[in-house]
């Protein structure tokens, strides 16, 4: 029972997120690459997307952080990891080049194929393949290693 | 520089991020689960049992939005000016580097930002930043 409480609620806030993307104007890449191009003719509509979230999500978070279980009885899954290393800036820098070239970003690409956009489509097939090609390239990369533990 | 204030959305954009901010909170409250898009989507290409249907009632969701919306509202804009070419490049990009650096726009720029982690703090300046300068390139220097 618990389970399916987990996926309805998954799939309201899901909707809520992409209900969220579309009135910010995520979903428009023109708005999104006129955000990010601060040197020409700036749209700030994006930095206000961010700081409503974040004025909700401050509270929130201040709050789940005292919490023990989830409200639908689950364990809080708060990331753990505080290092500030070389994948986190090497992979955030590839994403953040990948985001100015199109003006996508993995929310706002999902919630296109929505829309039946044929570019959102190819944009989330080539997504997709960057994810699949990191697991293979993290199973093959820890390969060696685990040999020569055993 | 100059405001693009023809373009700028200022009361919508703020209500769009005021949901993003809610859907996010009720996430990790009542899910336990933080609101990461590429995690979510990513972790789906390495299953592991019980760990599945959220993923996929939250992606629905997420499709089926302007699905919902559309009895509502007039069609979604969405001006995509990059070739074929480009969308594969850029989608590749965002797909390995959201999963090498554990994070996109919404896990590390909404989520992480609101639980004042320094580690995504860091990872929004360097997606920020890579996305103004690869913009700058295309539309500056290259154009």
């Amino acid at each position: 029972m618990k389970k399916t409480f987990d996926t309805a609620s998954a799939f309201i806030v899901g909707l809520l997120f992409g209900i969220g993307l579309i009135f910010g104007g995520m979903t428009n890449p023109a708005k999104v690459i006129g955000f990010l191009d601060v040197a020409g003719n700036w749209d700030p509509s994006l930095a206000l997307v961010m700081g409503g979230a974040i004025l909700v999500g401050v509270v929130a978070f201040r709050f789940a952080r005292q919490r023990t279980q989830s409200f639908l009885g689950g364990a809080m899954h708060l990331p753990a990891s505080t290092d500030i290393n070389q994948r986190l800036i090497i992979g955030s820098l590839l994403f953040g080049a990948g985001w100015g070239l199109a003006g996508f970003c993995p929310g706002p690409a999902l919630t296109s194929l929505g829309t039946g956009n044929p570019k959102a489509v190819i944009f989330v097939v080539a997504m997709v393949a960057g994810m699949a090609i990191y697991e293979l390239a993290d199973h093959f990369w820890h390969q060696p290693r685990r040999l020569n533990a055993q | 520089m100059s405001i693009d204030w023809v373009n700028f959305t200022p009361g919508l954009s703020l209500l769009g991020g005021i949901l993003l901010g809610t859907a996010s909170a009720l996430f990790i409250l009542a899910n336990g689960r933080i609101a990461g898009i590429s995690g979510i989507l990513g972790g789906l290409l390495r299953p592991r049992s019980g760990d599945i249907f959220w993923r996929v009632a939250f992606l629905l969701g997420l499709i089926v939005a302007p699905v919902v919306l559309a009895p509502f509202l007039p069609p979604m804009i969405a001006t995509i000016d990059a070739g074929t070419g480009t969308l594969i490049a850029a989608g590749l990009l965002v797909g390995v580097g959201t999963r090498y650096g554990a994070g996109c726009t919404s896990g590390h720029g909404v989520c992480g930002l609101s639980r004042l982690s320094p580690r995504s703090l860091v990872a929004t300046l360097a997606f920020m930043g890579a996305g103004m300068a690869t913009v700058f390139v295309m539309r500056h220097l290259l154009a």
